[in-house]
């Protein structure tokens, strides 16, 4: 059995060992927010957060995270939107949005890590993978977060 | 407008909220239109694209599909600009493929490529808001006796003003239903309008931020089965034997399907379909293809360009005597390879034949209704029996429109375990080597000038598959594949003598619909347009202005991108400017890089500025995103290829085809040179001009001319 803690609720999991997180909250919990994308840790569409730090869930079996505490998009918002899902609302991110519940993970870590990040930060961090190219508000969205910008829309 | 028949839209309603509402509430899924209606006696259909609810709430269908690219929101705009109701109370539905056929394709086409969503459909929707417009006035106006020309509306509130009387579409839309809908309804100047041409967010955005099941990859459904698939990793190969012993005996899985190009694990959890089919001992016949590698391909395509009977897709004069006679001749050999899609969700799809004798299919695509033809061929059922549940697509980019093979597969494989839902879903590595790639290309151009260096003949040469001959063999005429032959066969430059040949190669790599298909030809020949440019001692935009014509849209979208870059003023220190123009999907664009080139030769692209002719914007920050977009995804170009050895493709992953990432986005300023009067496209018109502005650039700072790509080690070779 794999304990789990899973958006502050707990979990006991009749799965192997092995089977990595994704599919654990995809599949057997039913937590479709977190994307597969590559199963390699490359794309880091499955981005979530353990302990608050991000995590790529493809390459991580469930088994190693019993006792932690594991954030998933689901689970971000308590109540409401955090500030992060509404500035993305805001400043228009998210193009077909699947690698977006990833990069939500990942700008929300780094801005608890660091609450106004640099650019070089941001490179260093947000190692996502997005094909629509949404990076440039991706940035934009993360300064915005850190109050570093205006999140105001272009006109 | 047809006529509509008010009893059969009443029966219409009632049947499909049966047929699919319950389930859908039940589970959540957002499945299609008619799911979400709530009871049939409460809401009106009062045009087929537009639902009312007594409460106000608007229901725009949309038939095309979402995939990033935002046409939901605008097709939304438009319908509602002329509809004049209240936009904080819409909401979409994509409108039922299988309610579609029945109802004799009422809503047009679903297709969701070329950039044609809104350009292709916006009169008939406009229309079609206007005409409900009408119909809800003309109801209230009958309400209480008075003209309809004495009433005016805004925002969803229709007003006598004489009688200080108001009432709301919620209210007389029951009654407008049963109008006949005007057949030429007066649309709005776009000068007027007040909801399309604004940014407006994008009306699935917050779904998508909290994480709702939206995808076609998030599908769930009771006692849903998971399947993992291996194809022939040689294309056209078939499937020899395979030893399932081990598979068969792992945890959760629950079968094996075996079909003459695939097999597939089917289990209760898509890690455990996906274990179990790495531990199938599978041997497949490549055939005569599993000696090919990207050598012969190469040279299949060098064959094409020496072959002296080429049909030809453009003549104008006569190039060769030109050529001939020219003071002077550039010449230049171009090449491109495959590129797989990479959408981020791989290819997914889930069937479910039912005990009623029908199949659901949930899936991610580009055209429902090639969805439900596909689902329909696969299972021998007619369409009316079949449904496609449109679900959000985790990108698109021309893979899920014309080849639906993973929705014929997953109904082969839902098949065997009829009564339970299976979700298909490709790993990434199926998804990598099973795409239909953008086409590796070999193109051959020689210009020849004049005394004065003006250009006086053109001959291209280009041999690349057919993208056509696969996906829509019909549509080839006289030889020629225009998606092949693009950007020279209709090249906007004026050339006394033009000539463009084409040699159809096709090989046995699947070819598809690639984001601005054909867009390879505007790296070829805005690259070469600007070594003749230099030849020719003349500043690359002048020269390209003096071959087109006065009004020529293309000269307005080279002058507004010029104009703000700056172009003609000094470049930051150690940048190059590049310039490239393209016309293509119904837009004129234009586009200047900054770009700085480090000693190993690495590539940064500082500044893009993209000026478009689109005719109109609809959602000026959705058409923003697309540029952005559109940069990005094509400078991955600069070092993507997808390679072929013993038939199949190298490349298996993002390790060994590395996407753009951050910190290579540049800079992107759009400008909107809109002149009106027709409608262009967003989602692929601003791919074309990426490569070559980028490389024009890459040659103004180091005098380094790239033909190829990718780029060799991903750099700027010595």
């Amino acid at each position: 059995m794999v304990k789990l803690n899973v958006n502050g609720k707990a979990h006991s999991l009749d799965v192997e060992d092995e089977m990595p997180l994704l599919w654990v909250l995809r599949d057997e919990l039913k937590l479709a927010g977190t994307k597969y994308g590559c199963g390699i840790a490359q794309c880091g569409a499955c981005t979530v957060l353990v302990n608050g730090e991000p995590v790529r869930s493809c390459v991580t079996p469930a088994a190693s995270v019993s006792g932690k505490k594991v954030v998933t998009i689901e689970g971000l918002a308590r109540p409401g939107l955090t500030r992060v899902q509404k500035t993305w609302i805001e400043m228009g991110v998210p193009q077909c949005g699947y690698c977006q519940a990833g990069m939500m993970m990942a700008a929300t870590a780094l801005l608890a890590a660091k609450p106004k990040p640099t650019d070089a930060d941001i490179d260093a961090a947000m190692t996502n993978l997005c094909r629509c190219g949404t990076y440039a508000r991706v940035r934009e969205a993360i300064h915005a977060v850190a109050g570093e910008k205006p999140a105001s829309k272009k006109a | 407008m047809t006529k509509m028949k008010k009893v059969s839209r009443r029966q219409f309603l009632q049947a499909s909220t049966a047929v699919g509402g319950g389930l859908a509430l039940e589970f959540s899924i957002p499945g299609n239109a008619l799911a979400q209606l709530g009871t049939p006696a409460t809401v009106s259909e009062v045009t087929h694209w537009i639902v009312i609810h007594p409460d106000d709430r608007v229901v725009i269908r949309i038939a095309r599909s979402e995939m990033g690219q935002g046409s939901l929101t605008g097709l939304a705009q438009l319908v509602a600009e002329e509809l004049e109701c209240d936009w904080n109370k819409v909401s979409t539905e994509f409108a039922s493929p299988n309610e579609h056929i029945k109802r004799k394709r009422i809503w047009g086409s679903m297709s969701t490529g070329g950039s044609a969503g809104i350009r292709t459909s916006q009169e008939y929707l406009r229309k079609s808001g206007a005409a409900a417009r009408e119909m809800l006035v003309s109801a209230a106006a009958t309400q209480w006796n008075v003209p309809a020309s004495e009433c005016t509306v805004a925002n969803g509130t229709i007003t006598h003003a004489k009688s200080k009387r108001k009432t709301t579409y919620g209210k007389v839309a029951a009654q407008a239903s049963k109008l006949e809908a005007p057949k030429e309804p007066k649309l709005k100047d776009p000068k007027d309008w007040k909801i399309a041409g604004q940014s407006v967010r994008r009306l699935e955005t917050p779904d998508k931020v909290l994480g709702k099941p939206v995808f076609g990859v998030d599908v769930q459904l009771p006692g849903m089965l998971h399947a993992s698939i291996a194809q022939c990793p040689v294309f056209l190969g078939k499937l020899k034997s395979v030893d399932t012993s081990a598979a068969e005996k792992m945890r959760g899985v629950k079968g094996i399907v075996k079909q003459p190009d695939f097999v597939a694990v089917v289990a209760d959890n898509w890690w455990r379909a996906n274990e179990a089919l790495k531990k199938l001992k599978i041997e497949w016949d490549g055939g005569q293809n599993a000696s090919a590698s990207s050598d012969t391909i190469y040279a299949m395509l060098k064959e094409g360009l020496d072959d002296p009977k080429l049909p030809a897709a453009r003549s104008n004069g006569d190039a060769a005597a030109a050529l001939a006679s020219a003071a002077k001749v550039v010449e230049a050999q171009y090449y491109s390879p495959y590129l797989n899609h990479c959408t981020m969700e791989p290819m997914t799809s889930t069937a479910w034949f039912k005990p009623d004798g029908t199949l659901e299919v949930w899936t991610s695509t580009q055209n429902g209704e090639a969805s439900i033809a596909a689902a329909s061929e696969a299972s021998g059922l007619p369409l009316e029996k079949c449904e496609v549940h449109k679900m959000m697509l985790g990108g698109g980019f021309g893979r899920r429109g014309a080849p639906q093979d993973y929705v014929k597969q997953s109904v082969a494989i839902a098949r065997e375990f009829a009564g339970k839902p299976v979700k298909l879903l490709w790993s990434r590595e199926e998804d990598m080597q099973h795409g239909y790639y953008r086409p590796a290309s070999l193109v051959r151009m020689k210009a020849g000038l004049d005394a004065s260096g003006k250009m006086v003949a053109m001959h291209s040469k280009i041999a690349c598959p057919s993208i056509l001959a696969l996906l829509r063999p019909e549509a080839i005429q006289k030889g020629i594949d225009f998606t092949a032959t693009r950007t020279f066969s209709d090249s906007p430059y004026v050339i006394a003598n033009d000539q463009c040949d084409y040699a159809m190669r096709n090989g046995h790599v699947p070819v598809g619909f690639w984001r601005a298909p054909g867009l390879q030809n505007s790296f070829y020949r805005e690259c070469f347009i600007d070594e003749v440019a230099h030849a020719a001692g003349k500043d690359p935009l002048e020269y390209r202005l003096a071959m087109l014509k006065e009004g020529d849209k293309n000269r307005l979208v080279l002058e507004a991108v010029a104009k703000a870059a700056g172009w003609g003023t000094p470049p930051p220190a150690g940048v190059g400017r590049g310039i490239a123009m393209s016309d293509g999907f119904g837009s004129y664009t234009a586009m200047v890089a900054e770009v700085s080139v480090d000693p190993k030769g690495a590539i940064k692209v500082h500044r893009v500025v993209f000026a478009i002719d689109s005719g109109y914007v609809v959602n000026p920050d959705a058409c923003r995103a697309q540029a952005e977009g559109n940069v990005i995804f094509n400078m991955g170009q600069l070092y993507e290829a997808n390679t072929v050895k013993d038939g199949r493709i190298v490349e298996s992953n993002f390790n060994d085809f590395p996407l753009p990432r951050i910190h290579e986005m540049p800079k992107v300023e759009t400008v909107f040179a809109s002149t009106g009067g027709f409608w262009g496209g967003h989602g692929e018109p601003g791919a074309m001009c990426v490569v070559p502005a980028i490389l024009n650039a890459v040659f103004a700072v180091t005098g380094k001319r790239v033909r190829s790509l990718p780029l060799k080690n991903g750099v700027v070779s010595a």
